[in-house]
């Protein structure tokens, strides 16, 4: 309550606004809190997203890969199915795992918990906390996808050096659905808008050459999927696992820096207006 | 003393009938009696009601996930999937019929089960601690049995709304080619509710969810929904594996689904099995889920 | 003389060792309002849940409109209402919703429950607010709806835990209006309460409860003539001082109380008492004349305050 100073009862006209009232440099003190909370209460629970993932790889990798026997990639490499199907999980695993964080998560903390009244009340600005939520984040991701790839490893599925690289690029794709998501959140309003982004995520999943190649659709519906950002992620995971590396895929990295700016400024505008305005 | 209280309390159930309590009875006993006669008959429906216009306020979501989700799968699976297993192995491994044949009673089961791990974790938790409505009924008329029965009476309602749009949806696909595919529209709804009330009855002895729910969703349905002969036939595991596949109640209703919609060859005696298997988790799960209802309200 | 509405007798419930109620006995007439009174934990609630055929006693006991709760429950319920402690409106239904959906649990028809809605949402003054979402309301007026659902089957006894708790001094005034309408239409009330001046003001007759067991029994103004007297002088010396001081007060007004932050002098005229301490050379810091409450009667009972 002491935090509640002059600077805070004056009216908002008279109140001057620095760079440091958008971001004080601090998102380490939100990282901390989120993990000291986490491992309060539901470690247990964040260890298990690691399994999804390999759920998924057990099944259809080696399950339905019994039937698929190999494919091959948008660059014409014919892989094993399991191969073809692991960077695409790894890719989609980051998705939903920055998704489920900066929805879900960000709208309960938001609506239920006023945790980010909180925090906007000490000198932490709203930048900080988006940053410091954002990278509880990929810190989570990065241990799934490390955990994820030497599973790939000891199945002979990594198939090129470059795969080394698809940690970064894991990351890279779990930061641009991190800010975007923590944007469209701090617009939502009830549960029910909350379920629209399971409606948009389950298409997007199904559809963007995870299971098979794009090219047993018909062209129109290829351009749709392309402009969708999971598509990139694949592809740009997958090229980097099976090690079929081009320029090309500098496209895809672009992709999602523009998404990462387009999320961080919405959100960092859309928690000024929440709770300092 | 107290249990045997206890297993009176339980009886609750043919009180009523009790010709001596009449006699003595005043005009207020006599009101009294006679009010109870509706609640203890249609209970379970009223709070099936209630749930209905609870469901009502999220039609939206529950029309949309209904058309777009069968829509979704069915396409991606049952044609781009297809395309490339149609392509790589022909017809012989999935039992001589089309890869879209071949999975779409399986994601008709697998919706069903899908409609159990929302309708059964999460509101059951609310009515039972968060906004604690089934206390609310049964300090009204209801009796804890009746309010584990309008439940899963109001979900049953809903899974078999569910199941008509999925299946209409696999006949604009194409995906039924034989005249009993119908069935598979009850037999979904059997393996959503057997799997569903033993969920019901779980999440019951929740006192707090501390992670408990999401655990199930990842290590018991998720699981489920990929080993369970869902995607690909249980005979391309190892021997060893493939029961795994046969404790899942979404094997049994998948594969009682594919001899609905294709006649998928399998002996008599599996087919009564799958049945007799769904039927009887239903039973368990059914009257554990009665019984922690009696535990929880009557505290 | 028509036969009490509530008998209970040796009244007991145990979970495992712990007896939350220890042999309570009382009954309660027709359209009587009468009040379970005590501090958190006494057993009020236990003994409420008992009363409303939602807990099996584990012996004693116990008939309500003449009937036994554990082979009777769903037809005494029939004749309850019920406000429980804790709010369990559902807030997924809207306001007026919730009194459509609970009465259909009584086994009404729809219509006549469509009706009866209306009716109490005027008495509960949330008229406008029937399209409202439950969340939305003040705390007030939930309580008021969950009042105004619990009326939705006409009962003939009204059970209401703690209605006030937690709620502004303004919502509880309007609220004890309202339950006073009902005592007037010849509702029969059973309420527990941990504040005095609801049980003075709603309570024919009222137990006081503590650790299971009834400390006194009658009507809120014979208790204070029995266990208290008509003023009480309240001083205070600063909480160094007061024991100190109650040394040299021997012999002053019927009884002392001393607590931690002041002094208590029961008496028939507390400003003759003041004046003869400060005539002693005396001089509290603050002190206060009031007339005795049902407060005064607790502390006697129980030797401590009660609201800890």
């Amino acid at each position: 309550m002491s935090d509640l100073t002059q600077r805070d009862l004056a009216p908002a006209s008279l109140r001057v606004r620095p760079a440091r009232s958008l971001y004080a440099g601090n998102a380490r003190a939100v990282m901390f809190r989120g993990w000291r909370a986490t491992r309060s209460t539901n470690w247990l629970v964040m260890v298990s997203g690691f399994f999804e993932p390999i759920f998924y790889l057990l099944a259809m990798g080696i399950g339905l890969g019994t039937l698929v026997g190999d494919v091959s990639t948008e660059g014409g490499q014919v892989v094993p199915y399991a191969a073809f199907i692991a960077p695409a999980l790894l890719a989609v695993a980051a998705m939903n795992g920055a998704i489920y964080d900066s929805t879900w998560n960000v709208f309960f903390k938001m609506q239920f918990a006023r945790l980010y009244e909180g925090m906007l009340s000490t000198s932490l600005g709203p930048l900080d906390v988006a940053l410091g939520e954002i990278m509880l984040a990929l810190l989570r991701g990065a241990l799934y996808a490390v955990g994820f790839q030497i599973v790939m490893q000891a199945l002979g599925l990594n198939l090129s050096w470059w795969a080394l690289l698809a940690l970064p690029a894991v990351l890279l794709i779990a930061f641009g659905f991190a800010s975007v998501g923590m944007a469209i959140t701090s617009y939502m309003k009830t549960f029910q808008q909350m379920d629209w982004i399971s409606f948009v995520m389950l298409p997007m999943f199904l559809f963007s050459a995870t299971f098979y190649p794009i090219t047993v659709y018909p062209q129109w519906l290829q351009y749709v999927i392309q402009a969708l950002p999971l598509w990139h992620g694949v592809e740009l995971v997958r090229g980097l696992t099976t090690g079929a590396v081009d320029w090309g895929m500098l496209w895809h990295v672009l992709y999602y820096a523009v998404m990462i700016a387009i999320g961080l400024v919405f959100t960092t505008k859309r928690l000024r207006a929440l709770f300092l305005d | 003393m107290s249990e045997v209280r206890r297993s009176r309390s339980a009886a609750e159930g043919d009180a009523y009938r009790d010709p001596s309590a009449m006699d003595a009875a005043s005009d207020v006993t006599r009101a009294a009696l006679a009010a109870g006669r509706n609640p203890r008959r249609w209970g379970a429906w009223y709070v099936a009601e209630h749930r209905f216009r609870v469901m009502r306020s999220y039609t939206g979501t529950v029309v949309v996930a209904g058309i777009g989700s069968p829509l979704l799968y069915l396409y991606a699976l049952g044609v781009g999937l297809a395309t490339i297993v149609d392509g790589s192995v022909g017809a012989e491994p999935v039992g001589g019929v089309s890869y879209l044949v071949f999975v779409a009673p399986a994601l008709l089961a697998s919706a069903a089960v899908t409609v159990a791990g929302e309708e059964f974790t999460y509101p059951i938790m609310l009515g039972y601690k968060w906004n604690p409505t089934f206390s609310g009924m049964h300090a009204a008329p209801i009796r804890p049995q009746q309010v584990a029965d309008g439940v899963i009476l109001s979900v049953a309602v809903r899974m078999l709304v569910n199941a008509v749009l999925f299946f209409a949806l696999m006949l604009v696909f194409g995906a039924v080619p034989a005249a009993t595919g119908f069935l598979a529209i009850a037999s979904a709804v059997l393996t959503g509710l057997a799997f569903g009330a033993v969920l019901m009855a779980y999440t019951s002895t929740l006192e707090e969810d501390t992670g408990q729910l999401a655990m199930v969703m990842r290590f018991v349905v998720l699981p489920m929904t990929l080993f369970s002969g869902t995607f690909f036939p249980l005979t391309v595991f190892p021997i060893w594996l493939q029961p795994i596949g046969w404790i899942s109640p979404l094997w049994h209703g998948t594969e009682l689904a594919r001899v609905f919609t294709y006649g998928y060859p399998e002996p008599i005696w599996l087919t009564v099995v799958h049945v007799a298997y769904l039927v009887a988790m239903f039973a368990v799960g059914w009257v554990w889920a009665r019984r922690i209802a009696v535990r929880r309200l009557r505290k | 003389m028509s036969q009490p509405v509530i008998v209970a007798r040796d009244l007991v419930k145990r979970y495992g060792e712990f007896a939350a109620v220890d042999g309570i006995s009382f009954e309660v007439a027709p359209g009587e309002s009468f009040g379970l009174l005590g501090p958190n934990g006494a057993g009020k609630s236990t003994t409420m849940r008992m009363v409303g055929a939602v807990s099996t006693r584990t012996a004693g006991d116990l008939t309500i409109l003449g009937l036994d709760p554990d082979r009777f429950g769903p037809e005494i319920r029939s004749q309850l209402g019920v406000v429980p402690q804790a709010d369990n409106l559902d807030t997924e239904l809207r306001v007026r919703e919730n009194l459509l959906v609970y009465g259909r649990y009584f086994g009404l028809p729809r219509k006549l429950v469509a009706e009866r809605a209306d009716e109490l949402l005027a008495f509960a003054q949330l008229e406008d607010k029937g399209k409202a979402k439950v969340d939305s309301l003040s705390g007030g007026m939930k309580r008021r709806l969950t009042i105004a659902r619990a009326l939705v089957n006409d009962p003939r006894v009204l059970l209401l835990d703690e209605p006030t708790t937690g709620l502004d001094p303004q919502a509880r005034h309007i609220l004890w209006d309202r339950l006073f309408r009902l005592k007037e239409q010849g509702t029969t009330l059973l309420l527990t309460t941990h504040y005095m001046d609801e049980a003075e003001q709603l309570c024919d007759r009222l137990v006081v409860v503590d650790k299971g067991t009834i400390m006194a029994e009658g009507t809120p103004a014979a208790l204070i003539r029995r266990y208290s007297s008509r003023e009480v002088l309240e001083m205070r010396f600063g909480s160094d001082r007061n024991a100190d001081v109650a040394g040299r007060l021997a012999g002053i007004g019927d009884r002392l109380e001393v607590l931690p932050d002041r002094i208590l002098v029961y008496s028939e005229n507390g400003e003759a008492e003041l004046e003869r301490i400060t005539g002693a050379g005396l001089h509290p810091i603050t002190s206060l004349v009031r007339r005795s409450s049902l407060e005064d009667v607790f502390l006697r009972l129980t030797g401590r305050s009660l609201i800890e």
